[in-house]
C-alpha cells in the first residue's frame, strides 16, 4: 500500500531550516526498512506555473494553483502495510522535518 | 411467537457486535459485515417464530450472515478476481484465536475508534458497528439529520477502507493511548445521555447511558486488567445509580444536595463501590490511578454518604488535588472549588472560581457555580446576574428549569 506523504510548511511560521542532515538520516532508515519509494523537496511556490489547456488555447499562470499561507514543501511516497505504520512514521517525520505532515493513500 | 421475538431482541443486544466483528475479520470490509449482519437478523425475525429459536443464536446468526456475505460477494464479483473470491469464501484463518486480546470485537472497537477518524465519526461508528444502533437512532441521539449521520458513517467507513486503517488490536506499546481514545468515545456517549444538549431533546437519554455502560462492560470483559476501563465503568455506574433522583416530577434537574438518596439504585452503587475498591487495592499495591479511577473514587465518596451532611468533603478535596495534578483542566479546578466551598467556605471558593474566568467565561457551569457561591455569600444582585449568564449558556432543558427557579428565589 502506497501513501503520499506531504510536508507542509507555513509562510507565516516556517519550520527550522537546519533539518537536512536529520531528514537524510531518516531517509536512510526508510530505505533500510523497505518503506522508501520516492522523496523530494520542492522549490518555492513562487516558482510554480499552472497550465490550463482546457479551452481554446493554453493559459499559463504564474504561481501555485492555490494561494494560502500553508503550502506543500516536499513529498515522500512510502510503501507500508497499513495506515498505522504510515502514521507512526509520519509522527517521526513531523519531528524530523519540524513541519506538519499529511498522509494520504493512493487509490 | 413473542418468545421468538424477544430472543431476536436479546440476540441483537448480545450478539450484534460479535457477528459484525467476525465478518469484518473474515471479509475485511465493514460494509459487507454490517449489511450481512443486518440481513441475518432480518432473517431471524422471519424464521425464528416459525422454526423455533436455534440452540446457539450467536452461531446461527454468524453462519447465516456469512452465507449472506458470500452470496453478495459472488453477485458482485461475477467476472473479476475469482481468486479473491476463493480467498474470502474459504476461511483459512483459525476461528476465534484464543486469548482475550485477539477477540474480534476488540479489533472492531479499535478500528471504529481509530485516531485518524474525527471524534464524531468515532462515536457514530462505534454505536453503529459495535452497539448495533440504527443510523436513525444515532441521528436522533445527537440531533443530526438522518441523511447527515448516514453520510458521516459512510465517509468514515470509506476512509477506513481507502486509507487502510488496520483491523487489529494495537501493539502493546500503543495500547494504553489507544484504549484511552476508546474510553473517551464511550464517556462522550454516556455524557450525552446524562445531560443531553438541545432544547428539543429529552433532558436525559437513558438509551445512550445504557449503551455506554453496556459497551464499557464489554471492554472490561475484554481488557480486565486495564484500571482505567474499570474506573470508567465504576464512574458510569455510580452516576447512573443517581438517575432516579436526578429529575423532579416537573422535569427540573435536582442537584446532588437536594436529591432523595433513598431513590438511588442500590445495586448499581454496590457494583460501582466494588469496582472502586478493586482499583483502590491496585493503587495500594503501587499502580497509579488514572483520571477515570479518581473520578469514580470521588463519586464513591458521594454515594457512600447517607446524607449530604455526612459527605467526607476532605476526602473529596484530596481526590480532586490528585486529579488536578493529572489533568490541570479548568473544569476540574471548577469542580474542586465546590469541595473547597464545603470545607473552607464560599468566600475562599469564590476566589478560586474567579481565577478561572479567563478560561471558563463561555461555560455555563462556571456561571452556575459562581451564582451559587454568591447566593451563599448574600450577594443577591451579583448572584442573579451570574444565573442569567448561566441560563444564556445552558443547553439542557432540565438544567435550565433548575437555574431559573434558583434565580427567581433571589427576588
Amino acid at each position: 500500500m502506497q501513501y503520499l506523504v506531504s510536508v507542509i510548511d507555513d509562510k507565516e511560521n516556517p519550520g527550522r531550516t537546519d533539518r537536512q542532515p536529520a531528514i537524510s538520516e531518516f531517509n536512510e532508515r526508510l530505505i533500510a526498512e523497505g518503506h522508501w519509494v520516492f522523496a523530494g523537496g520542492l522549490a518555492d511556490t513562487e516558482s510554480a506555473t499552472v497550465v490550463d489547456n482546457r479551452g481554446e488555447q493554453a493559459v499559463f499562470s504564474d504561481g501555485p494553483f492555490v494561494e494560502s499561507k500553508e503550502y506543500l514543501a516536499g513529498v515522500w511516497i512510502w510503501e507500508v502495510p497499513d495506515l498505522d505504520v504510515a502514521l507512526k512514521l509520519a509522527t517521526e517525520a513531523s519531528k524530523v522535518c519540524d513541519r506538519k505532515i499529511e498522509v494520504r493513500p493512493f487509490r | 411467537m413473542t418468545d421468538a421475538r424477544e430472543a431476536v431482541t436479546r440476540a441483537h443486544r448480545e450478539e450484534w457486535a460479535r457477528v459484525v466483528a467476525a465478518l469484518t475479520r473474515r471479509f475485511g470490509d465493514l460494509d459487507i459485515a454490517e449489511e450481512a449482519a443486518a440481513e441475518a437478523f432480518a432473517t431471524a425475525v422471519e424464521r425464528w417464530p416459525a422454526d423455533g429459536v436455534p440452540p446457539n443464536p450467536g452461531a446461527w446468526l454468524t453462519t447465516t450472515a456469512t452465507r449472506k456475505a458470500i452470496d453478495r460477494i459472488r453477485r458482485e464479483n461475477k467476472r473479476d478476481d475469482k481468486q479473491k473470491e476463493a480467498r474470502m469464501v474459504h476461511d483459512d484463518e483459525p476461528p476465534g484465536t484464543l486469548g482475550v486480546i485477539d477477540d474480534d470485537r476488540l479489533r472492531l472497537i479499535f478500528t471504529c475508534c481509530h485516531p485518524a477518524l474525527a471524534v464524531e465519526a468515532r462515536v457514530a461508528l462505534t454505536l453503529r458497528m459495535v452497539g448495533g444502533l440504527t443510523v436513525r437512532e444515532i441521528a436522533r441521539a445527537f440531533l443530526v439529520a438522518e441523511t447527515a449521520m448516514e453520510r458521516r458513517i459512510t465517509r468514515a467507513k470509506a476512509k477506513i477502507k481507502a486509507a487502510r486503517i488496520p483491523y487489529r488490536v494495537p501493539s502493546a506499546e500503543d495500547l494504553p493511548a489507544r484504549v484511552s481514545g476508546v474510553l473517551a468515545v464511550l464517556f462522550l456517549v454516556f455524557n450525552e445521555g446524562y445531560l443531553a444538549t438541545g432544547s428539543a431533546a429529552d433532558p436525559v437519554r437513558d438509551d445512550l447511558t445504557a449503551e455506554a455502560i453496556r459497551l464499557t462492560r464489554l471492554i472490561r470483559a475484554l481488557l480486565p486488567d486495564d484500571g482505567e476501563v474499570t474506573g470508567l465503568l465504576a464512574l458510569m455506574l455510580l452516576i447512573e445509580a443517581r438517575r432516579p433522583a436526578r429529575m423532579s416530577a416537573g422535569g427540573e434537574l435536582v442537584p446532588l444536595h437536594e436529591q432523595d438518596r433513598g431513590a438511588w439504585d442500590a445495586a448499581l452503587i454496590a457494583e460501582g463501590h466494588r469496582l472502586v475498591r478493586e482499583r483502590l487495592a491496585a493503587a495500594a499495591a503501587g499502580v497509579a490511578p488514572g483520571r477515570y479511577q479518581i473520578l469514580a473514587a470521588i463519586n464513591a465518596v458521594h454515594t457512600s454518604a447517607r446524607d449530604i451532611r455526612d459527605t467526607d468533603w476532605s476526602q473529596i478535596l484530596a481526590l480532586y488535588d490528585q486529579l488536578v495534578r493529572l489533568d490541570p483542566s479548568p473544569i476540574i479546578a471548577l469542580n474542586r472549588a465546590v469541595a473547597v466551598a464545603e470545607l473552607d467556605g464560599p468566600e475562599v471558593a469564590l476566589a478560586a472560581v474567579d481565577r478561572l474566568e479567563p478560561r471558563l467565561a463561555g461555560y455555563h457551569a462556571f456561571h452556575a457555580t459562581r451564582a451559587d457561591l454568591l447566593r451563599r455569600l448574600g450577594r443577591g444582585q451579583e448572584s442573579r446576574a451570574a444565573y442569567d449568564k448561566a441560563l444564556e449558556l445552558a443547553g439542557n432543558t432540565a438544567e435550565t428549569a433548575y437555574l431559573t427557579r434558583r434565580r427567581d428565589q433571589l427576588r
